[in-house]
């Protein structure tokens, strides 16, 4: 197989990962690692390193759409970036340090979770009209547009909010991935902030934290021109796309198919990991 | 107890909204042409992704890549695009710096002042 001949197929894999990603709401980029690895035998370094910057490119292209409706916050965003671009740099020095096998495994599990987490409903938790003094102070209570009208919510639980949200930048700095998935936990199931509010934020936040990351993988040399040029570029277009029929897609259904395929690429990272192929 | 400044907020999300499609826009169309120029001179060659060998150290930190775009080698030109991307959500954050300064909220302005010195320290730092 050529450049050309691989260009060209990383691009439709990628096209199909952005597009499903942003048509099911679950990201494109925890299925990119695995099918570049899997697939395309990439050393699991340059594959977390192109991985990277895609997830930059889709998190800033869509937050165009997102900003618009109004629901996302951000000093919350902002405050939660301090943790996140910390855990960023902390996944960075372990990605250094730890074996391929090791973030093989570490993967297969993550993508194992989310494959589960993507298949259940939310519940959002209750809500809790009493202001939190920290978040208060930390001017992070909101408003946002529900169809009654403004709706005011309040912040809770900082401290457990923060240190989850280190975890999913580590998790990212680590993997090459969004982690929309941890932060969404973070902010809806710890602070119990409104989903859309949070799904947005953090959806915003995702961009800041990669490029955390993906400056210090640029100077280990982990970021190859050649590959991350394919990655991108499908992955974007993908997205775009996604995002454009969204509204005209019936998701139930494809969610179920694509948590099973994020879970299947989940148990082949694991063989993978174990059976010393990564 | 909800600040009264929600409109500002919403302006400059706007703007942020703007810069970041602006970055994404110019970073995908320099991707492109570096990827056309090195398809036409390298297409047939055959890739080698399996082993990890590590870029070469001209492609690792910007002033390579500068020399390497200008030298209108294909991969030094995509490398280029993916620096103009990595900097678009620190040109977000340098700006929310800016607009909390001109709401004087000055606590936000020494928080997103952090993220942007982490961000930088990541980015133009050598490697941890």
């Amino acid at each position: 197989m050529n450049n050309l001949e691989f260009t060209l197929l990383v691009v439709l894999g990628s096209f199909m990962a952005g597009f499903l990603g942003a048509l099911t709401g679950l990201g494109g980029g925890v299925v990119l690692v695995p099918l570049l690895t899997l697939v395309f035998h990439v050393d699991i370094r340059y594959a977390v390193g192109a991985s990277l910057v895609s997830v930059i490119a889709t998190s800033s292209g869509a937050a165009v759409a997102y900003l618009r409706d109004g629901f996302s916050n951000i000093r919350i965003g902002m405050f939660l970036e301090v943790a996140t671009t910390l855990g960023a740099l902390f996944g960075t020095f372990l990605a250094a340090r730890v074996s391929t096998a090791a973030i093989g495994v570490v993967f297969g599990l993550v993508l194992l979770y989310s494959g589960y987490v993507s298949t259940r409903t939310p519940v959002e938790s209750p809500e809790d009209n009493h202001p939190d003094p920290l978040a208060t102070r930390l001017g992070m209570n909101g408003v946002y547009p529900s169809l009654a009208g403004p709706k005011a919510y309040f912040v809770h639980r900082v401290p457990a909010g923060f240190s989850l949200m280190f975890g999913a930048g580590a998790l990212s700095g680590l993997l090459g991935i969004g982690s929309g998935a941890v932060k969404v936990l973070a902010m809806d199931q710890a602070m119990g902030i409104p989903f859309k509010v949070s799904t947005t934020t953090s959806n915003f936040m995702i961009g800041v934290t990669a490029a955390a990351s993906a400056g210090v993988y640029l100077s280990r040399g982990y970021i190859d021109p050649a590959l991350a040029m394919p990655v991108m570029l499908g992955v974007l277009a993908g997205s775009l796309t996604g995002a454009r029929m969204l509204a005209r897609t019936k998701t139930q259904q494809l969610r179920w198919v694509f948590a099973a395929v994020i879970a299947a690429l989940g148990a082949e990272m694991l063989y993978g990991a174990f059976s010393g192929r990564i | 107890m909800f600040r009264k400044s929600d409109w500002t907020d919403q302006k400059i999300e706007v703007v942020i909204a703007n810069l970041l499609r602006a970055g994404v826009t110019l970073s995908a169309m320099v991707v492109l042409v570096g990827g056309l120029i090195f398809l036409i001179r390298h297409g047939l060659s055959i890739p080698h992704y399996r082993a990890f060998a590590g870029e070469p150290s001209d492609l690792r930190e910007w002033k390579g890549v500068v020399r390497a775009a200008l030298a209108l080698r294909g991969r030094g030109i995509i490398q280029l695009g993916l620096l103009f991307l990595i900097a678009t959500p620190v040109a977000r954050v340098a700006f929310s710096a800016f607009a909390f300064a001109l709401e004087r909220d000055w606590l936000y302005v020494g928080v997103a002042s952090f993220v942007l010195a982490v961000l930088l320290y990541s980015l133009l730092g050598t490697a941890l």
